[in-house]
């Protein structure tokens, strides 16, 4: 068997950043002061002057994406999650969100991978954060492939948009020949009908595979790749609610506030279904390397298969 | 400026000063005091001095505006009814459920608005992103602010200031409405901004300090302002909070509050007054 390939998404943004930035003129992209970590360094290089370092300003940052938007650039902004989607709220809230600006937030260093920054960098709250702005789209890309079309798909929707990225080189899941892609359009990576796990980000080839063994133990478990977290795929998660009867959501995030509770929110509204949110559990992270760290707070195949188990009684 | 322009932009800042009491009135709430200390500058951008066009409020080349100190939205939006965007009528409709005129302003409802602002310190951020990214478009476009004087208490405000520097954002100005009272009250007992022409210097702002009630200063300023390169121009304007209206003036209780029907009588008598000797003159 070939090795699989790892990429971290952050690669994937800086890349795709600087196709985009020979395709259209109106792209411009900032940063403060990470653009060597968040890959819009990539970009910096090929397109100087429409490059711009706030310095550690993300605040400012914000909002002077939002006065380029009303300009008519379509402006990048990048920094860490924590920094980006905490440290600024407020600014994308009321200067990017509430004005309905076309200002794409791409952060990268989120969830626990970030490793042995420890706690203080660890943001499991950004799709908390910003799944409760009206108007925000939210998404966070699997692999490598699929990063490289949220991005794309961000430039070509007229709105803000979060996107969030990795530190950590993760496989790469899809394959780039055979792949579609659409905000808001969840998709089943293999069928199944014992149990569901809906996953995001890097958990999505930690569930397929956990999918695989639990085949070997005689579940029948369906994966779904759930990007964008917001606007939620109500119609492919209501039928692996139906047709599975247990959910199992995993994500590198909190389990308050993120697409664990934006499905359960979503089935107990329409369509009563148990469901078990894999995630960090309202605890804050800690340093190690970013593996040892998921499988601390189980983030890994072993618990994804184990949770299938108690769900399933089987 | 010929005594007729004086006399025609005194008398415009007064008709703006009773829209202010008119929308706060009818409102029952909004924010008088900070609306009446920049009522004058604010005249004289629309009135005198910068490029817009209320049949097409975004024209790309016009120059803009950020009222960074949101809260005075009915000074704002009582200039930019009497400058043509929208019904002067639609005053009385401040802050009304259906009302285009939100508490703050709101570029998507309102034409001429150029930022949404309210939440303190950002526009003035914003404000360096037009400009920066007029420089990048060769857009012959100024971009001028408005900030309060407990605002600049804000840290973004320096982040923004440090910015407009960094990039040598000669076709910004800031304007700081130096009423010196804010809520909770006078400035210098709640979190002195002071020295504020010290620190705008030590950021690299070009700094003036005028009578923010005063056009011909305002002209001279704005005109000395355009002629400097390379740096980003800042204005302190000495201001009276609630200026033009007796019992508002330097009164800290009229930062946030609407006038009862009494009080909107008298207000309206005083600058219904003022306006009919302006008329005479």
């Amino acid at each position: 068997m070939a090795e699989i390939k790892k990429i971290a998404t952050r690669d994937s943004y800086g890349a795709t950043l600087r196709e985009l930035g020979a395709e259209h003129e109106d792209i411009i992209v900032l940063d403060a002061d990470l653009s060597g970590s968040t890959r819009t360094g990539v970009f910096a290089k090929a397109f100087p002057d429409r490059f711009i370092n706030c310095g550690i300003a993300e605040a400012d940052m914000i909002c002077v994406s939002g006065g380029l938007s009303t300009m008519g650039f379509v402006p990048f902004c990048s920094s860490f999650a924590m920094f980006l989607t905490g440290r600024a709220y407020e600014q994308i809230r009321n200067t990017i969100g509430y004005p309905e600006l076309n200002v794409k937030l791409c952060a990268s260093h989120a969830g626990l991978s970030v490793g042995e920054d420890g706690a203080s960098h660890q943001c499991c709250e950004d799709f908390a954060l910003m799944r409760n702005i009206p108007g925000m789209v939210v998404m966070s890309p699997a692999d490598d492939v699929e990063a490289r079309a949220a991005v794309r798909a961000a430039y070509a929707h007229k709105g803000p948009v979060y996107i969030r990225l990795g530190r950590a080189a993760v496989p790469v899941v899809f394959d780039e020949n055979n792949f579609e892609f659409a905000i808001g359009k969840a998709q089943v990576l293999r069928p199944g009908k014992d149990v569901a796990i809906l996953a995001t980000g890097l958990m999505v080839e930690r569930a397929l595979q956990a999918a695989e063994q639990l085949s070997l133990a005689g579940i029948d478990a369906r994966v779904i790749d759930v990007c964008t977290i917001k606007p939620l795929d109500e119609e492919v998660i209501l039928s692996a609610a139906a047709e599975c009867g247990g959910l199992i959501t995993c994500e590198e995030h909190s389990i308050v506030g993120g697409l664990g509770e934006a499905v359960a929110s979503l089935t107990a509204e329409k369509l009563p279904t148990r469901v078990r949110r894999i995630g960090v559990e309202d605890v804050y992270g800690v340093s190690g390397p970013w593996k040892d760290v998921l499988d601390l707070f189980g983030l890994n195949a072993a618990h994804i298969t184990a949770v299938a188990h108690e769900l399933t009684g089987k | 400026m010929t005594s007729e322009e004086r006399t025609s932009l005194r008398r415009m800042a007064c008709k703006i000063r009773m829209g202010i009491i008119e929308g706060t009135y009818n409102a029952k709430s909004g924010h008088p005091g900070g609306s009446l200390s920049a009522a004058d500058m604010i005249t004289y951008l629309y009135f005198r001095h910068m490029r817009v066009d209320p049949q097409n409020p975004r024209w790309q080349e016009r120059d803009r505006f950020v009222l960074s100190k949101g809260h005075a939205a009915p000074a704002l939006y009582a200039a930019l009814a009497h400058r043509g965007f929208f019904p002067v009528e639609e005053i009385k409709s401040l802050r009304h459920i259906g009302s285009r005129l939100q508490g703050h302003p709101n570029m998507l409802s309102v034409p001429g608005v150029d930022m949404s602002t309210g939440s303190l310190g950002q526009g003035v951020s914003s404000a360096c992103g037009m400009a920066i990214g007029a420089k990048k478009l060769n857009l012959p476009s100024r971009v001028y602010t408005i900030l309060g004087d407990g605002e600049i208490e804000e840290g973004q405000v320096w982040e923004a200031f440090m910015f407009a520097n960094y990039y040598k954002l000669d076709n910004l100005v800031v304007m700081i409405d130096n009423n010196n009272l804010q809520i909770d009250g006078p400035i210098t007992e709640v979190m002195s901004p002071y020295p504020i022409e010290e620190k705008l210097s030590a950021f690299g702002f070009f700094v003036q300090t005028i009578d923010g009630h005063d056009f011909d200063a305002m002209e001279t300023a704005l005109a000395r302002a355009q002629q400097e390169k390379g740096r980003p121009s800042a204005i302190v304007l000495k201001t009276v909070k609630g200026k033009g209206v007796s019992f508002m003036e330097n009164e800290v209780d009229w930062h946030g509050k609407g006038p009862n029907q009494e009080e909107y009588n008298r207000a309206m008598e005083e600058l219904s007054n003022a306006l009919r000797e302006m008329e005479a003159e």
